[in-house]
């Protein structure tokens, strides 16, 4: 709905000035929403996804809220709970989203909260928002970014999770922190890049409750991971998709090459969805690198790559990503999948390899 | 207090609910809360219960609709008025319809 938000988070891909004028200016009026909304029921979309940014701060939030739960939409809320007034949980109690609100938390003390948003006093407002929403038994859940200025807080964070009644299990952890898919800034990037944590300690992280762990992982492995084989699009992208703040549809939340967002000025969400995402989903990978790793490595699903972050990195679709690499790699090779010096795409028996795993 | 169902019962649809009909089928989302328990699952009608629901315009009773159905149907109206009394006792009981 934005990209503007009240926060500044150190590692985020998309966070302009809550005041930006450029951005405000380009933003989609109330009544193009309410017509792509349309749209998207007219097509027999069930939910849809508000996001940001921070996508309170619209002024016309609630307007739009209501327009989408009229219309028979189910609404999934990203936010980070500081502009939860207590007009709009009342809102959410009258007219209840359907879906859990996805609350995004950045610590859990002021000093550490304060520093990964870079906003003075975002804590105390964060956790008004959140009393408003537990005063009202308003159903969301936990989604959390792990720095060095927070990693002191995720056992604070998972004991608070624990008592949450909405929640099943482990908050949504992110720590690999993607880069601004916009390539509007060098310098945010390094930031981010900075920011991301080490393959060593995202095993640690990772691998925390390792009995659990290893569980988790031989089934999901024997589920995803096999060659992806040089099909671009072997994951979601295109077959719902993402409008972003100024009617540029997207094949997913983060794929913004210029070549594969579809211009809702010009056409509609049908066009797009019919014509236009198929057409894209058949590309083929032509980077001999990638066709050479990524192509044959049948750790894809541990894997990040992706055209979304190969264009976020490289500004391209089909660059292998070295970090997101490492990161698969260094997990293989703690599940046993790999042994130290060798690399996914030039193993052959992958098959029996991901077997043993799901017999150990 | 669920009112109780019978062939005279004259009844429309909830202004709490949202009908949309998606690839044929009619499903019902709640609008405002304390709609049944549907928050995590939506009430979706048969075709029976389809062609029920579009006749509920508060004003034919039960009775009326179900004959209609039957002659439609060619179906014996006893079991056309058994589903449907038993249909919208449910959609009652999950407060998706108004009974007059």
């Amino acid at each position: 709905m934005t990209e503007r938000c009240n926060n500044a988070c150190l590692h985020c891909y998309i966070n302009l000035p809550k005041d930006d004028p450029t951005a405000i200016a380009r933003e989609l009026s109330t009544d193009r929403w309410k017509n792509i909304l349309q749209q998207a029921a007219d097509l027999g979309a069930l939910t849809v996804r508000f996001t940001g940014g921070e996508p309170l701060l619209r002024d016309d939030f609630s307007e739009l809220y209501l327009f989408a739960r009229r219309l028979g939409l189910r609404v999934m809320l990203f936010t980070n709970a500081r502009l939860i007034t207590p007009e709009l949980a009342d809102l959410f109690v009258q007219i209840p989203p359907l879906k859990k609100i996805e609350i995004s938390v950045y610590g859990m003390r002021p000093e550490s909260y304060d520093a990964v948003a870079a906003r003075p006093g975002a804590f105390a407002e964060f956790k008004r928002g959140i009393e408003l929403l537990d005063d009202r038994k308003i159903a969301y859940v936990i989604k959390t970014a792990l720095l060095p200025q927070n990693s002191d807080d995720l056992e604070a964070l998972e004991e608070w999770v624990a008592r949450n009644p909405w929640m099943n299990g482990d908050p949504a952890l992110s720590c690999y922190f993607d880069l601004r898919a916009r390539r509007d800034s060098i310098a945010k990037n390094e930031l981010i890049r900075s920011l991301r944590i080490s393959p060593e300690k995202s095993l640690v992280l990772l691998a925390r409750r390792e009995a659990v762990y290893r569980k988790e992982m031989a089934g999901f492995c024997a589920k995803f991971c096999q060659p992806s084989g040089d099909l671009l699009f072997n994951c979601g992208a295109g077959k719902s998709g993402c409008v972003d703040a100024y009617g540029k549809y997207q094949m997913c939340l983060m794929l913004r090459h210029p070549q594969t967002v579809f211009d809702l000025a010009k056409g509609s969400l049908r066009e797009a969805l019919t014509e236009f995402f198929p057409r894209l989903r058949e590309l083929k990978a032509t980077n001999p690198d990638y066709l050479q790793r990524c192509a044959q490595c049948f750790l894809y699903g541990l894997c990040e790559q992706c055209p979304a972050k190969s264009w976020a990195e490289h500004g391209t679709l089909d660059t292998p990503v070295d970090y997101f690499c490492q990161i698969a790699h260094a997990q293989a090779r703690f599940l046993g999948l790999l042994k130290s010096d060798e690399m996914a795409w030039e193993v052959k028996d992958w098959g029996q390899r991901i077997d043993s795993l799901a017999k150990s | 207090m669920v009112p109780s169902i019978t062939l005279n019962s004259i009844c429309a649809p909830s202004q709490d609910v949202v009908a949309r009909e998606i690839e044929g089928e009619v499903i019902i989302i709640p609008l405002t809360a304390g709609i049944g328990d549907m928050e995590d699952e939506l009430f979706t009608l048969n075709e029976t219960g389809k062609q029920i629901w579009q006749r509920l315009d508060g004003i034919a009773d039960l009775k009326q609709i179900a004959t209609e159905l039957a002659t439609e149907y060619d179906a014996p109206v006893e079991e056309i008025e058994r589903d449907t009394v038993g249909l919208i006792q449910e959609l009652a009981q999950r407060k998706i319809i108004t009974v007059q």
